[in-house]
């Protein structure tokens, strides 16, 4: 297998092939070995300056990128944007420009807005990961969901997997229906019509309403947070009726006739898209994920760090 | 390019015989001691060890680590060909323990350095030994020597030493290739 990914950057899923992600995957197996020895550190990156620039909130992905950066060994800053100079006007090249400056090798960087990695990556000299740009896509989370269902189920391929809630607002659907597609998995997004983008079938995606149907079909369910916060106008009438409708709980979950996977990004807004014994269940992966989160961030840094020359 | 046979399979065998008795001849019943074959190449070698040891000498218990080391490699970025990491399989602390690392061919050292500091990451050793199956003379980069060889070798640097292992070749056998 080829050794190096075939990208510069991870920008976004949608840019990588089916060996990038074997390739990400075995890597990742590795660092999994490394973060479960009494001393989880390897040297590998010990000339590497990171940045971290969240110029959106985070807490379990900054978490996760900074540990994965420190058992690399690599030096790290972290920025976030609201103690910083954007408040005061300055551009985001500036901003980053100025970081550089001080010498900095490889950006993680969150943003609001779409395609922000993307642009970024064509105006500075420095390795760039998407941690999350706006609507769009959250590369490293759908890796580590793909990751944890390889884990879990021996294969992504083949698998059936349903992406339940707010589909129009998350960049983890987006970059999760790019990565389960590529190698193979069958996909259906389920959730209320308001929140499911218009064209998803373009994607090779299928579109269910009823949840106990997608649920009776898949074998992997991936429920998401209702994301408030980028909602500018109200997409259905109240948060106890999207529960009846789309949430989760164990009565369904009982009634299957088999053991589906749980899986969630985070954070849960418990009681809401699931409840409480769902998200504790022993088929719920959902702190496998995180877990496993450092051992794929390691093994991407990993591989763009071996990219750089000197 | 020309192939020459510098240890046949017999040799080989008379050799790994050789090399498991002067382990037992310090290290005893192997209570406290734990083989460790540094990946890839030196896992097969390890393996025939710790086979011998428990089949022909019925020593019980050998405990049998594979260590991994490219992420402890100084040559990361720094070489052409990316670097192809490899398992780690240790389940023991080696705390206390007396460490035997083991690889097939010994050169510029630097592999050996790498493992120096991965071992450390499964804790403090009482003490560390080396075990090469060929030590290349004159090429070290380091100030760094086995405590038990199978062949002395003086090759230059621009020959080859080839180790096939029945496991992956069908048969035992040790090349020196001159391009």
């Amino acid at each position: 297998m080829k050794q190096q990914l075939s990208v510069e950057h991870l920008l976004g899923i949608k840019y990588l092939n089916k060996n990038d992600i074997d390739l990400i995957f075995e890597t990742a197996n590795n660092f999994k070995e490394v973060i479960n020895r009494p001393i989880k550190k390897v040297p590998s990156l010990r000339d590497i300056t990171i940045a971290n620039l969240f110029f959106e909130n985070s807490t379990r992905t900054k978490l996760s990128f900074e540990l994965a950066e420190k058992r690399l060994s690599a030096d790290v800053i972290n920025f976030s944007a609201s103690q910083s100079s954007v408040k005061k006007g300055e551009t985001l090249i500036d901003t980053v420009n100025n970081i550089l400056a001080m010498k900095v090798d490889i950006v993680v960087m969150r943003h609001p807005n779409v395609g922000a990695g993307v642009f970024l990556s064509k105006h500075v000299d420095a390795k760039i990961i998407n941690a999350g740009d706006g609507t769009h896509e959250h590369p490293t989370q759908a890796l580590l969901d793909s990751y944890s269902i390889k884990e879990k189920l021996g294969t992504v391929k083949g698998k059936k997997v349903v992406i339940v809630g707010d589909i129009l607002h998350s960049r983890v659907a987006l970059s999760n229906i790019f990565a389960l597609k590529l190698q193979g998995a069958e996909v259906k997004v389920c959730g209320p019509t308001t929140l499911i983008p218009k064209h998803i079938r373009s994607l090779g995606v299928e579109v269910e309403t009823n949840i106990k149907k997608a649920l009776e079909w898949c074998d992997v369910a991936n429920v998401l947070r209702v994301q408030h916060e980028r909602m500018d106008i109200k997409y259905f009438p109240s948060t106890r009726e999207y529960t009846q409708l789309f949430g989760i709980n164990k009565e369904i979950l009982d009634n299957l006739g088999k053991k589906i996977v749980i899986m969630h990004p985070g954070p849960i807004n418990r009681g809401v898209e699931i409840t409480s014994d769902v998200a504790d269940a022993d088929q719920s992966i959902i702190l496998n994920q995180v877990e496993n989160g450092v051992a794929v961030r390691m093994a991407v840094i990993y591989l763009l760090a071996q990219q750089i020359k000197r | 390019m020309s192939k020459k046979v510098l240890l046949n399979s017999k040799e080989i065998d008379i050799i790994l015989h050789r090399l498991a008795c002067q382990l037992i001849e310090n290290h005893n019943d192997f209570s406290e001691t734990v083989l460790i074959g540094l990946q890839p190449r030196g896992s097969f070698l390890a393996k025939r060890l710790a086979s011998i040891l428990t089949y022909d000498y019925k020593i019980k218990d050998i405990h049998l680590g594979l260590l991994d080391i490219t992420f402890y490699r100084d040559d990361f970025r720094r070489r052409d060909e990316p670097l192809e990491a490899t398992n780690t399989q240790i389940d023991f602390l080696i705390e206390n323990k007396n460490v035997v690392l083991i690889d097939d061919v010994l050169f510029s050292g630097r592999s050996v350095r790498a493992a120096l500091t991965a071992i450390q990451s499964y804790g403090r050793p009482e003490n560390v030994e080396l075990l090469v199956l060929i030590d290349r003379r004159f090429s070290r980069h380091l100030p760094i020597q086995p405590n038990y060889r199978g062949r002395q070798v003086d090759a230059i640097n621009e020959e080859k030493v080839i180790v096939h292992w029945k496991e992956l070749h069908s048969k035992d056998a040790i090349y020196i290739d001159n391009k």
